[in-house]
């Protein structure tokens, strides 16, 4: 059973307006990766290929003393070892990260390999290549590395701390864009601000004052990091590596390496999830190091425990709010304060948290104080809505705690406070045409909703959410081969099933069925330039120009057409993969016919666009879920789960969907499980999925989902991206469950069963 | 990882004589399915696998309605829990034999593995220790018995010599009127190592009311596996309501002594030390009434 409901008022029109887009064809890459046959990055095999390993640091904060590496290079096997002394110096460059920024690159160099100190556990310190895995796991513990271990700081809190030990000495907090007279662990301390805070407040019947804590949690992609380099003698560099952007690896293995980007080739790889976490390169640099010392291609792959302690986890954070609300269930005034985790390096999402908190709101008073602090934890990075699951988990858990004040039902008290176009966000900028208040409605309306729960230990909880998206620069090429069909060449990796939703807004525009456009993903040479896969915009902005591309062969078909009959162009149109005239003499040519014709001619159609577009819309979803609680373990059991959310137009609504039940399955399991465990000595205890505990399917209903389309008018088929805003709401919608089936809140992630019962046994 | 040996003898007295060459630099493979993972890790260094596949001994699953049951150290849980009768009459086993891993490992995995791997999580030596099982042990100078509950010393260790193998348990028959169950807790529903476990059997008098004779097992609650003692004294000779339980629950969490550590803190494990053991004693109540 298909347990989906599409809720489209204009569904018929739509059915009517389109032939390609709403509908669900097959991937084009399914069989690939149903028989095995796709190529992740594990699976290169190059001749001569060596095997990277890399030796990691087992202290949480230490200075590097001194790396020996003699021992390992005369192992038989070994080909190269290497240290950070084998970068060049980073000096004050700094690096372009897209979606994330300008950043310093030394922090950034150092991450990939630590330099004069190491500031997490599993942090990089050396690496080697041998002829066999193995030969290079042996040449690691021959590898003398002293260390002076200084104390670790774990809690973003205890780093803010004025005697808080520093991760580094030259690190100034930027406090409201002054730079700070001593070093500290805070790196910057920024503020938004609206209305008057005490006038809100004085206008409030109710105020909570609340705390509320997330763990640091791992994006948990089944696919390990993977890069392998060839670099040539003639100082030509070739890479093949599992990420979501091949531009941003070239980029920062430009500037990490200073090697020119046109000596720099990087071919994606199939990629096994990313979530967010591969953005930054880790291996990349150091197989491209050890292939330049060797000689020889070097392939470097992390292990499961390699990716839990030295890639992305997103931010552990503490966040303080204050809220106010009248007895009619009005928002008057928000106070916040949201302290972030960036791991090892400065570099949180904490003002994205900022930015989404109140988003689903209308809040006119409103102070939002953000800071970003370094701790002994790896360099966060991107993770599926960055920042915004912290600070909204805390907002819905208050409004929730509002609604059973005020006996208010939580879908009223949204539609009462409900953002809509027009309104002012936190930034100052007001809402484009959103669809806030449209979601809430369907959810209001739905069957699970309007459906009651039963049951001892059982409640229904509530949430809402917003991500902002992106929009960014995206490339394709498109040509028009001899049959009919088209080659698409598609900058942006396909992580979500993305080859297949831009074909069809390409094929749309041409009228021809998405079998017909052959989509593939091209290397860093043979597209235009294309930021990451993320943001949720590569539906949205690579669509986009596979839409130019298909306009611009449509205009060029025509135009052949239009010059074999003789007539004027704009007496020549193209519908349903047909050209034919319009001035009545009723001449007609399939863009097959005249395909091959044009192929003998040699007259070549083809087009490569890029755009940025700007209008990218942000994201709303309201989630509602039914909870079970065991009173005596703690245990709590999803009963049932209904994700509802704007996804402007679903171009594919298969993948839509499944954006949404994953976004949701890792919301649960941060709501319930994960977390890094790490010990008094800052070591990470669960660097495996065993303790690192992510839900599986049998922890799981299935997910139910509604799609609601309010187009987004920054589109030409109304596209909002839709991968990243469902795991903003399910943290807090759990936790409201929890509070309706037991009568206690929790405002700390996870709510693990032993939480649950602590919670349990305090309130009796 | 290094380079090892693999050696896969057809006898107990080849396997022994290959201990004695080696000493700690063997080990002995079962299912594999700690071994291998531990070897590939570099949690292990060894220069020798002795696989136990191949002894007639190590591999022989019988039942005798005199002497009981006798199961080898590598019979792998499919093979347990697909024998309709004997999965039947040891359902703590049973239990536990459907817990471990997924039906992958069920299919390599070992009751012998698990024990001889001394986790104190393991979920088959609780079920075992409730059972009474007894491990026979050889090594070069014959053989001997020691019980499934002092067969553990501490995380990853037990009485074996270097130089010894377990060849097999071997478990009474079940009384009339009894029942077993062993349960874990776990944060999921699958794919977990136990917060804690626990197994209990009861035989009861005719009346079905009145404990005869009792056994609690706690896992994950100490370094070793825990026959808990004071438990079935509160059980043995009483009626068995839930006061009774009661008691024996807080026996049970009196006699945890765990640690704090991922899978669980202290004192919730304290607490699920109690939970569970009134879990399962109620379960083999109810197992010994249907039988």
């Amino acid at each position: 059973m298909n347990p989906t409901q599409t809720m489209d008022p204009a569904k018929t029109e739509v059915e009517q307006k389109y032939k390609v887009i709403g509908t669900r064809p097959i991937r084009h890459d399914g069989v690939d990766k149903v028989t095995g046959r796709a190529v992740y990055g594990a699976d290169v095999q190059l001749p001569g290929m060596l095997h990277g390993k890399v030796l990691r640091s087992p202290h949480a904060h230490a200075r590097v003393k001194s790396v020996n590496t003699e021992k390992a290079e005369a192992l038989y096997g070994v080909k190269a070892v290497m240290t950070a002394a084998d970068f060049p110096d980073a000096g004050s460059r700094t690096a372009n990260l897209g979606e994330l920024g300008e950043v310093p690159l030394k922090p950034m160099c150092d991450n990939v390999m630590a330099s004069d100190k190491v500031v997490y556990h599993g942090h990089a310190v050396a690496a080697v290549a041998a002829t066999s895995p193995h030969i290079a796991e042996e040449a690691l513990k021959l590898i003398e590395v002293e260390y002076e271990v200084l104390p670790p700081v774990m809690d973003v809190l205890k780093a803010m701390e004025e005697d808080s030990p520093l991760l580094h000495d030259d690190l100034y907090t930027d406090e409201l864009g002054e730079k700070s007279s001593k070093p500290s662990n805070v790196a910057s301390h920024s503020r938004h601000v609206l209305g008057d805070i005490n006038q809100g407040f004085a206008a409030a019947d109710h105020i909570l004052e609340r705390e509320y804590r997330c763990a640091t949690v791992h994006q948990g992609y089944i696919e390990p990091h993977a890069a392998t380099a060839m670099w040539n003698p003639d100082g030509y560099l070739t890479m093949w590596v599992t990420t979501q952007g091949a531009f941003t690896v070239r980029t920062s293995v430009h500037q990490i390496l200073e090697i020119p980007v046109s000596k720099l080739k990087v071919i994606p790889t199939e990629i096994g999830g990313g979530f967010g976490g591969k953005i930054p390169v880790y291996g990349e640099p150091v197989a491209a190091v050890l292939s330049r010392k060797a000689r020889r291609p070097v392939k470097v792959v992390m292990d499961r425990t390699e990716v839990f302690q030295a890639t992305g986890p997103t931010s552990g954070s503490y966040v303080k709010l204050k809220m106010g609300v009248t007895n009619e269930g009005r928002i008057t005034a928000a106070e916040t304060m949201l302290a972030y985790e960036a791991g090892g390096y400065p570099g949180s999402v904490v003002s994205l948290g900022g930015i989404c908190m109140f988003a689903p709101y209308n809040v006119e008073n409103l102070t939002i104080d953000m800071y970003d602090v370094v701790v002994n934890k790896p360099k966060t990075a991107a993770y599926r809505a960055p920042g915004a699951p912290n600070s909204e988990f805390a907002a819905e858990c208050m409004i929730d705690e509002f609604c059973e004040i005020l006996d208010m039902d939580p879908m009223e008290f949204r539609l009462k406070n409900g953002a809509k176009e027009g309104d002012i966000q936190c930034h100052g900028i007001p809402h484009p045409r959103i669809g806030c208040l449209e979601t809430t409605e369907a959810a209001r309306d739905c069957e699970h909703y309007q459906t009651p729960l039963e049951g001892p230990n059982r409640g229904r909880g509530v949430a809402s959410g917003y991500w902002v998206n992106a929009g960014l620069t995206s490339s394709v090429t498109a040509r028009l081969n001899g049959d009919g069909t088209v080659t698409l060449q598609e900058g942006s990796t396909d992580i979500g099933g993305t080859r297949t939703s831009i074909a069809m807004q390409l094929a749309e525009v041409l009228g021809i069925p998405v079998e017909d456009v052959v989509p593939s993903v091209a290397d860093t040479d043979s597209v235009g330039y294309t930021e990451v896969t993320g943001g949720s915009r590569v539906t949205f902005a690579t669509g986009w120009a596979a839409y130019n591309a298909g306009q611009s062969i449509r205009s060029q078909l025509i135009e052949q057409a239009a010059a074999i009959w003789k007539v004027d162009k704009d007496q020549v149109s193209l519908a349903d993969g047909v050209i034919a005239t319009t001035n009545g003499d009723s001449k007609s040519i399939s863009i097959k016919e005249l395909a091959a014709d044009l192929s003998q001619k040699g007259i070549d159609i083809g087009s490569r666009e890029t755009v940025t577009p700007q209008n990218h819309g942000g994201a709303y979803a309201t989630h509602i879920v039914d909870v079970e609680v065991d009173p005596d373990t703690g245990k709590v059991t999803i009963l049932r789960y209904t994700a509802v959310q704007d996804a402007g137009r679903a171009i594919h609504p298969s993948y839509v969907e499944g954006q949404m039940q994953g976004g949701v399955v890792q919301g649960i399991g941060w709501a319930l499980n994960e977390e890094y465990y790490y010990n008094e000595d800052g070591h990470l205890m669960n660097s495996s999925f065993l303790d690192y505990r992510m839900p599986t399917s049998l922890d799981l209903p299935m997910i139910e989902t509604i799609i609601v389309e309010v187009p987004n008018p920054g589109h030409p088929y109304g596209v909002r991206g839709v991968g990243e805003v469902p795991i903003v709401p399910p943290q807090a919608a759990v936790s409201n469950a929890i509070a309706r089936a037991v009568g206690t809140r929790l405002g700390d992630l996870p709510m693990s069963p032993q939480r649950v019962v602590k919670a349990l046994s305090a309130k009796s | 990882m290094q380079a090892f040996d693999y050696v896969a003898p057809k006898s107990l007295s080849e396997a022994v004589s290959l201990l004695e060459q080696k000493g700690e630099r063997a080990r002995i493979l079962s299912g594999g399915t700690d071994l291998i993972v531990q070897v590939r890790e570099n949690r292990r260094d060894l220069d020798l696998i002795v696989d136990g596949k191949k002894i007639a001994e190590l591999m022989e699953l019988s039942f005798d309605s005199q002497s009981g049951l006798t199961l080898g150290a590598c019979v792998p849980c499919v093979r347990f829990y697909e024998d309709a009768r004997i999965s039947q009459l040891y359902p703590g086993l049973n239990d536990a034999a459907l817990l471990i891993g997924g039906t992958q490992i069920q299919n390599r995995a070992s009751f012998g593995g698990n024990l001889c791997n001394s986790s104190p999580a393991a979920d088959s030596i609780p079920a075992l220790i409730a059972h009474s099982a007894v491990c026979l042990i050889a090594g070069s100078g014959g053989t001997h018995t020691v019980a499934v509950e002092d067969f553990c010393t501490g995380p990853g260790r037990n009485v074996l010599g270097p130089k010894e193998l377990l060849v097999s348990f071997h478990i009474p028959p079940p009384p009339k009127h009894f029942g077993a169950h062993y349960l874990r807790f776990i944060p999921r529903n699958e794919m977990d190592i136990a917060v804690v476990g626990c197994g209990a059997s009861l035989e009861m008098e005719s009346d079905l009311r009145t404990v005869k004779k009792a056994r609690v097992s706690l896992g994950a609650v100490a370094p070793t596996p825990l026959l808990v003692a004071e438990a079935a004294a509160e059980l043995e000779g009483r009626e068995l309501d839930g006061g009774a339980i009661e008691k024996a629950a807080a026996a049970a969490r009196a006699a945890a002594r765990p640690i704090t550590d991922m899978r669980g803190t202290e004192e919730y494990r304290v607490h699920l030390a109690g939970v569970l053991t009134r879990r399962a004693l109620e379960k083999s109540l109810e197992r010994a009434k249907e039988e």
